[in-house]
């Protein structure tokens, strides 16, 4: 098929069109284990604000070395309080920006229901092959499960049936496929309307691990950006707070 | 220099990388020579489906065998009841996909040295009343030995460098899943940036060695 060159500029005029009206836009990195909530909030944001946030999901780490290496993001929401910090000091970040914008809760979860029990005594009984869990040097998901199962002695017993996610999505789509049977996941991806949305889960009390902040950051190049500053001003307004407690987050 | 587990991780790619090898020798040798020789319509579907992994995703790839091998997919029904377990998260795992991922690799020079060939050395070994088999082994063979080794250090290479196919259903567990390329992915998410460098220059002039014996001391290479 062959495009008349008319058409051809109507396209290209109408796409430099289209780019002039989203120049208000932030390209935000988001943590994986946050993709849910973000998704709804982004969407809300656009509405409320007419910004438009562009998102991107991933670990951490991943991004930090992007980050480091001149990525396009404004705005980082990171899975943990330790890489903001570093991104921070190392002049990657605008300083004072940082602040928690959720504090994360681990499930030990199983797409089986009645899989689980409400005390997490299935991991002493031994009745699994496989258990998933976010890589714990990289993942504070990760970190967390190990604290959790320390408290438990249990890290011994189990370790041998660990298998590893790259990330916290990974993590819970090993669980979900029936390849691990259970898994240590962030309530966040189970989590729905104020419940545990499927099979069956063991929230994990906040006592047995350090608690999970999520620090998001704004990153130096979105310093100039009105719609970078006006996404991190609404994660702390109240309807994005109300989106994150009902994804089984908890605020600081 | 490199760390226990980076040995670990290497020791590991290069299993991987050999019995990969070795199996596709023996998959890839009769699936080349019926390419090579057949005139069935079948000929280019087959040819298709065998080069389906140059072009495909890994992710596609990883994602079909996850669920295929899993405990509800067809493959893992069949691994559980042969009372094997299921695949994912397994060193045979990831031998099946590696065998999937790197057959183009070990049937398309084999194929290019069979029909090399052509068909006048067979039809002389036929009016000296050598047996099919017989013409296989002492003409086919020896003639075709420049292929295998293309094929086979190809194959072997391309194993080494596999990533997306492993970190989907590999699980990332030492000493069974975890290969060195997994492991570098490991150390740059973690920013041990000093350990990801000496594991990834290791890989390279790895990776360099074997492409240059290939180029530089592959004979009658070119015809």
């Amino acid at each position: 098929m062959k495009v008349p060159f008319s058409k051809f500029a109507a396209l290209a005029a109408l796409t430099l069109c289209s780019w002039q009206v989203l120049a208000d836009e932030v390209q935000v990195a988001v943590a994986a284990n946050f993709t849910a909530p973000m998704n709804q909030i982004a969407a809300d944001f656009e509405k409320a604000t007419g910004h438009k946030a562009v998102l991107a999901f991933g670990a951490t780490g991943k991004f930090y070395a992007q980050i480091v290496n001149g990525a396009p993001f404004d705005v980082f929401l990171a899975a943990d309080d330790t890489t903001p910090e570093k991104l921070e000091k190392e002049g990657q970040g605008v300083s004072g920006s940082r602040f928690t914008y959720a504090v994360g809760k681990l499930v030990l979860w199983s797409a089986k229901p009645g899989f689980v029990d409400a005390q997490g005594e299935v991991l002493r009984s031994g009745q699994f092959a496989k258990l998933s869990i976010a890589n714990p040097k990289t993942a504070p998901y990760g970190a967390a499960a190990i604290e959790t199962l320390n408290k438990l002695n249990l890290l011994a017993a189990v370790q041998p049936r660990f298998v590893q996610g790259e990330n916290i999505s990974q993590t819970l789509q090993f669980v979900s496929t029936g390849n691990a049977e259970l898994g240590f996941v962030a309530l966040s991806q189970v989590f729905k309307d104020g419940k545990v949305s499927g099979g069956s889960a063991w929230i994990v009390p906040d006592s047995f691990h350090e608690p999970i902040y999520q620090d998001a950051l704004l990153l130096a190049r979105g310093k100039g950006n009105p719609a970078a500053v006006a996404l991190l001003a609404y994660l702390k307004s109240e309807p994005a707070r109300g989106v994150i407690r009902a994804f089984g987050y908890g605020l600081r | 220099m490199l760390t226990d587990t980076d040995l670990q991780a290497i020791g590991l790619t290069l299993r991987l990388a050999g019995v990969t090898t070795l199996i596709l020798l023996l998959i890839g040798t009769p699936v080349a020579w019926w390419l090579a020789r057949s005139q069935s319509w079948w000929k280019g579907p087959v040819g298709a489906v065998v080069a389906l992994p140059l072009v495909l995703p890994p992710s596609v790839l990883g994602f079909y065998l996850l669920l295929a091998m899993g405990p509800h997919g067809p493959v893992g029904q069949l691994t559980q009841s042969l009372g094997l377990g299921t695949l994912p998260f397994t060193f045979w795992g990831l031998v099946v996909a590696s065998v999937f991922y790197s057959f183009p690799f070990m049937v398309q020079p084999l194929q290019n040295a069979f029909e090399a060939i052509g068909d006048r050395p067979l039809e002389v070994a036929a009016t000296l009343r050598a047996s099919p088999l017989d013409t296989f082994f002492s003409v086919v063979l020896p003639l075709a030995r420049p292929g295998f080794l293309t094929a086979g250090i190809l194959t072997f290479a391309h194993t080494v460098g596999e990533f997306g196919v492993v970190l989907m259903i590999g699980g990332n567990i030492p000493g069974v899943t975890r290969v060195a390329s997994v492991q570098i992915y490991d150390h740059v998410e973690a920013m041990e940036y000093g350990d990801a460098h000496r594991l990834a220059a290791v890989m390279l002039i790895f990776s360099f060695a074997v492409l240059l014996a290939l180029y530089a001391w592959r004979p009658n290479a070119r015809k």
